[in-house]
C-alpha cells in the first residue's frame, strides 16, 4: 500500500495503490495537506489500483474536500471500480465528489 | 442457526494493520465457498474491515496488550459464511449506535458510516455477548 504524489499541470494527482482503510487513511490524509499547505488548490485522487475503501477512509475523503474547498480549492475523483461506485451510492457520497471515469476526462474537467 | 464447520480460527494483537492479512484469509474462503464475486471484492472486505476496525479501537480500546478473535464458519449446504469477530470490551447496542449516514445532515459528516455499511453489505449483522464482545456477519451466496 502506497500513495504516489505528482504534479500534473496546476493539478496534484494522488494514485492510491492498495486499499484505502483505517490502517492507512492518515498518511494520505497528511500526504494531501502538506501539498494543501504548501499552496496547492486542485486535486485529484486516483483509485484505478484500489479494490475497496472503508468507512474511515470514506471519512478522510470528506475531511480532505472540506479543509480543500475551505482554502478554496477542490477535490475530485477518478476511475472508481463498479465496487467502489456502489460503496459511494449507498453512502451518497457520490452526491459530493466529482467522480470521473478516466484520469484524462478528471484532468480536463477542472 | 444450522449447525456449522469452523474454517478459520485465529487471533490477532489490537492493531489496525493487522486487518488487511485477516480480510484476505476470509475472501479466499468467500472464493472457496462460490459466493458471487461482487460480495467477495466489496461485501465481505468492507463489513469485516469495519467490524475489525470497531473490535481493535473502540471493543479493545486501540491496547496493543488486547486481542481480537475472528472465527469463520461455513454451514453443511456450504451456501453461507458465518464471521464472528470478537473483542476483549464492554459490548455496545448495535440498533442504537447505527446511524443512516445517507440523511442531509450525515452524508457530509466525516465519521459514523462503519456500523451503516456492515448491515447494508451483508445479509445479517448480530450483536452479542459470548466470553466477550462478538459481532457476527452472515454472508449467503445467491
Amino acid at each position: 500500500m502506497s500513495f504516489t504524489i505528482r504534479k500534473q499541470g496546476e493539478i496534484v494527482v494522488v494514485d492510491v495503490e492498495g486499499q484505502l482503510i483505517v490502517g492507512n487513511r492518515q498518511e494520505l490524509k497528511q500526504k494531501v495537506l502538506d501539498e494543501l499547505e504548501k499552496g496547492e488548490k486542485r486535486f485529484l485522487i486516483d483509485f484505478t489500483q484500489t479494490g475497496y475503501i472503508d468507512s474511515s477512509g470514506l471519512g478522510v475523503l470528506v475531511s480532505l474536500s472540506k479543509k480543500i474547498r475551505e482554502q478554496g480549492g477542490e477535490l475530485r475523483l477518478a476511475n472508481l471500480n463498479d465496487d467502489l461506485k456502489t460503496l459511494f451510492e449507498l453512502t451518497k457520497l457520490d452526491t459530493l465528489f466529482q467522480i470521473s471515469d478516466s484520469r484524462e476526462r478528471a484532468l480536463e474537467s477542472f | 442457526m444450522a449447525k456449522l464447520r469452523v474454517t478459520l480460527d485465529l487471533e490477532i494483537p489490537s492493531d489496525v494493520h493487522e486487518i488487511e492479512r485477516v480480510v484476505e484469509l476470509v475472501q479466499k474462503e468467500c472464493r472457496q465457498l462460490k459466493i458471487e464475486p461482487e460480495k467477495c471484492s466489496l461485501n465481505v472486505p468492507v463489513a469485516l474491515t469495519e467490524a475489525l476496525s470497531n473490535a481493535i479501537l473502540r471493543g479493545n480500546g486501540d491496547d496493543a496488550s488486547k486481542h481480537v478473535r475472528v472465527r469463520a464458519s461455513v454451514n453443511k449446504a456450504g451456501d453461507m459464511l458465518v464471521v464472528d469477530v470478537t473483542d476483549e470490551g464492554p459490548g455496545f447496542d448495535l440498533p442504537s449506535s447505527t446511524r443512516n449516514c445517507t440523511t442531509a445532515e450525515n452524508v457530509l459528516r466525516e465519521d459514523g458510516r462503519g456500523l451503516f455499511l456492515m448491515q447494508c453489505l451483508v445479509h445479517r449483522v448480530e450483536q452479542f455477548a459470548d466470553g466477550g464482545n462478538t459481532v457476527r456477519l452472515t454472508v449467503q451466496r445467491g
